[in-house]
């Protein structure tokens, strides 16, 4: 297993070496630069500029010493905004972001397996079309009118929870990771139906009934783990994009998460921020799929036997 | 078994099932009833279809409902002092019976168990569940119960998932469970089909010894009359629903009534091939030479740092001849390497070394081009026919697909050749343009020996046509082969698990155990006096026919 974990840390090197090259020759090959604005900067200032962040070498040299950087853990200064490191950014943004995309998360595997489960256990009837259509309309329905028609509903009419603010006010968490999860909760209860669809016609299912268990039993115990597999198997992409893809829910809620500075940055052409959050994010990405895969294996006793005998 | 002492601990009236669907209902029982006794084993015998499973699942509330409805009847169930009707118990009545009381073993060892669960956490549920017993005690009784059904070093075992087990102890651990709570009656639903004759025949030791001890009853539901026979204290045959003969067995098989039973006392193969075995001219060369073969399979890749697993040998150092106009069997368990064997002869799998010569040609060093005018004379059938046929090509493609393709037929007068195949093996013409799934699955296998004989070939490798056959079917194939080979003059390796087919169909046998052939010879011969001590095992495990005995 840990062969295997290893194995798979090294083949993310290459993976992260090709996604850092690519993003920083197509940024550069974007129109403008860091310091293009509408008022135009005299020459000689914006030449002392490109001089200070060496954007005067070729672009080859550049690209060597950022490598070289960034094997330090260094992802260079913004050049946007003066006198922070794109690292004291990041350290900034990403808690929030972070935070939120794990009650996200967990919204959205609490909401979604269990919608999943309940539609599973009596398929096509109101049980398993109610849930399921709901399903479709999260998948369907994208963040930037979730978001505020749940303001509108609980906040403005019903004045449970507070419309935005992060961390101000006591409840203000609820409605970013609720209109964050929602595609997700939806998509993980499709996943949670299907899987338990198929391990509740199993024989072993047919088994354990046998044996005159109670049917909540029968799921709960020898279903649910066969059933749970492909969610697990989406967990690990799904935090990952849960942390890129948050920073619509960031903008409509004005929380200080990353997602705000990763669209700026891209907007700004502020280089070396861009290419921190990517590399961050791809990170993050195969990490959490590392991660996934994982508990996929230690899920599945076959799988973990094959691991153990070292047949990775 | 003597009347007077005789307590029917399971009486069944009456019952009737069907199965509502969108198209309609069809009835899957029909008025059926029996009963057993404690201490009794009742076999319940039919083919596919035949509504056996339907009738003992419905009793336990297992099939679905709907589109499941049982219309009528009554199962009057008596433990101790009461007596209960199972069909009009409440769920929570017949879960407190089920697993505790009446215990059932399903067919397939390999999914009736759970994968993600240990068995020893599996064999424990009916306990804790039934008898309020805590883990430590239930783990205790477990482990003795595992090792009264033959599981060695039952403590570690505990602790092991199924995929750690071989079949055979699969379904020790499944009688295992389904005795921990000591039941009154015993449903074992096909308990040996899925395994290898050998372990059958311990199995079927197994059950029959402990329901003695316990005195316990049994409906044991098999298709295998063969089976049944040894195991039965009375038989009841089914067939479309309903149960056309009841008896003692001996009755059953000594004096069948019913023409069905007859039918299918008939068709189960027994006894020599009933035509002239084949004598071979001395100096004739033989169709097929294999010499020395050995096919290895890698087990998974190398990784980065840890050495390539074991590979494993699936076919070691295997030589024989098959000569024109034979049918040779070769019979061996599961994992034996026999349908490896047959398809590294046909190149399907390229054998890892030995040579193959087809009338001399050698067949191993041919690129797949300069194979192709010789796959023409070399044609293998699939045990499955529905798997081995393409659902989405009707039977005329599929039998003018290797007529077109070897050129033995022109578009024009493509047609009238299948028609004349379909002829040739049983199939109405008018069905030409079917479909795979609009066949039963005797009538899938024709198409597929259709198949196989459409470029009038020389060698057929036969990779056990009739095991997924109902034995009435299997017994109408099985001539069918028998007159295509004579009509044809074809040569055939003719694989199989049941020796009692093969011993039907072929000239002469070869036994294959773990990868190399062990023993060969003449059918009649083998059969009277086999030498090497698995042989005669394996022999001796096939269940035997009464009158035989």
């Amino acid at each position: 297993m840990l062969r295997f974990i290893l194995m798979r840390l090294l083949q993310a090197i290459p993976v992260l070496l090709v996604v850092i090259t690519v993003t920083f020759f197509l940024v550069r090959l974007a129109p403008g630069g860091p310091f293009s604005a509408e008022k135009a900067v005299p020459a000689e200032v914006l030449k002392a500029l490109e001089a200070r962040y060496h954007l005067d070498q070729p672009v080859i040299n550049q690209y060597l010493s950022y490598l070289g950087d960034l094997a330090h853990g260094d992802f260079g200064p913004s050049f946007k905004y003066p006198g922070r490191s794109v690292n004291e950014m990041i350290a900034a943004g990403l808690p929030a972001t972070a935070e939120l995309g794990l009650y996200a998360m967990c919204f959205a595997l609490l909401i979604g397996a269990s919608a999943g489960i309940i539609a599973a256990l009596k398929p096509n009837t109101a049980q398993d079309y109610i849930p399921m259509s709901t399903a479709m309309l999260g998948i369907c329905m994208p963040s930037f009118l979730l978001g505020p028609l749940l303001m509108l509903v609980f906040g403005v009419w019903l004045e449970w929870v507070p419309v935005s603010g992060w961390g101000d006010i006591p409840g203000d968490k609820i409605l970013p990771a609720l209109t964050l999860a929602s595609g997700y909760t939806a998509y993980i209860a499709r996943l949670s139906r299907g899987g338990m669809l198929e391990v509740m016609s199993q024989d072993y299912i047919r088994t354990a009934r046998a044996k005159g268990l109670p049917e909540w039993k029968v799921v709960l115990k020898h279903g649910l783990r066969g059933g749970m597999i492909p969610v697990i198997a989406f967990i690990g992409p799904a935090f990952a994009g849960l942390l890129s893809g948050s920073f619509v829910v960031e903008t409509i809620f004005q929380i200080p998460g990353l997602g705000r500075f990763y669209v700026q940055a891209a907007f700004n052409r502020d280089y070396t921020m861009i290419m921190g959050t990517t590399v961050l994010f791809a990170t993050l990405i195969i990490l959490f799929n590392l991660l996934a895969d994982i508990v996929a294996v230690w899920l599945n006793p076959r799988l973990r036997d094959l691991y153990r005998s070292g047949g990775a | 078994m003597s009347e007077n002492n005789k307590e029917n601990i399971l009486s069944v009236s009456d019952l009737s099932i069907c199965f509502k669907t969108r198209n309609g209902s069809s009835k899957a029982v029909d008025d059926v009833s029996f009963e057993v006794a404690r201490g009794e084993t009742l076999a319940i015998v039919g083919e596919s279809g035949s509504g056996k499973s339907v009738t003992c699942y419905s009793l336990l509330g297992l099939i679905p409902q709907p589109p499941g409805v049982i219309e009528s009847g009554t199962a009057q169930f008596k433990t101790g002092a009461e007596k209960r009707d199972l069909l009009s118990s409440n769920k929570a009545t017949l879960r407190s019976l089920l697993g505790d009381k009446i215990a059932v073993i399903f067919q397939d060892p390999m999914t009736c168990l759970n994968p993600y669960l240990t068995i020893g956490e599996q064999l424990i549920e009916p306990l804790c569940q039934h008898k309020n017993k805590t883990r430590t005690q239930a783990r205790k009784r477990a482990i003795e119960l595992l090792k009264e059904v033959g599981i060695d070093d039952a403590e570690t075992r505990f602790g092991s998932y199924p995929h750690e087990f071989s079949g055979g102890m699969r379904q020790r651990v499944m009688i295992a469970m389904a005795l921990i709570t000591e039941p009154e009656l015993l449903i074992a639903d096909e308990p040996t089909t899925a395994l290898d004759v050998t372990i059958q025949a311990q199995i079927l030791d197994l059950l029959d010894d402990l329901k003695k001890q316990r005195n316990i009853a049994l409906i044991f539901i098999s298709h295998d009359l063969s089976v049944v026979a040894n195991i039965a204290d009375r038989v009841a045959v089914m067939r479309a629903g309903q149960i056309v003969e009841t008896g003692e067995t001996q009755q059953i098989f000594k004096r069948p009534q019913h023409p069905y039973t007859q039918q299918l006392l008939a068709s189960v193969p027994s006894g020599p091939k009933p035509t002239q075995a084949f004598q071979p001219g001395p100096e004739e060369q033989p169709l097929l030479k294999v010499e020395h073969l050995k096919t290895v399979f890698e087990q998974g890749k190398s990784g980065f740092f840890a050495p390539r697993p074991a590979p494993t040998i699936a076919v070691n150092d295997v030589s024989f001849e098959l000569r024109h106009h034979e049918i040779l069997g070769l019979v061996g368990e599961s994992g034996s390497g026999k349908s490896t064997l047959g398809r590294s002869v046909i190149q399907l799998i390229k054998p890892t070394s030995g040579s193959v010569q087809l009338d001399g040609q050698e067949l191993t060093q041919l690129s797949p081009k300069q194979l192709k005018p010789l796959r023409q004379r070399m044609q293998m059938i699939f045990q499955d026919p529905y798997a081995s046929l393409n659902p989405r090509m009707t039977v005329f493609d599929a039998l003018a697909e290797p007529l077109l393709y070897h050129r033995i037929a022109t578009r024009k007068n493509v047609t009238a050749q299948v028609l004349a195949l379909m002829d040739d093996v049983g199939l109405a013409q008018a069905d030409i343009r079917k479909y795979p799934h609009e066949f039963s699955g005797g009538q899938r296998q024709r198409i597929a020996i259709g198949r196989a004989i459409a470029t009038k070939p020389e060698l057929i490798i036969a990779d056990e046509p009739v095991s997924a056959l109902d034995v009435t079917i299997q017994a109408q194939i099985l001539d069918l082969i028998l007159r295509l080979v004579e009509q044809h003059n074809l040569s055939m390796l003719f694989i199989s698990h049941d020796l009692s087919v093969v011993r039907y169909i072929a000239d002469r046998v070869l036994v294959m155990h773990k990868g190399k052939l062990i023993e060969s010879g003449d059918t009649e011969t083998l059969w009277a006096n086999p030498t090497e001590t698995y042989t005669q095992a394996l022999f001796a495990a096939v269940p035997q026919r009464i009158n035989e005995k």
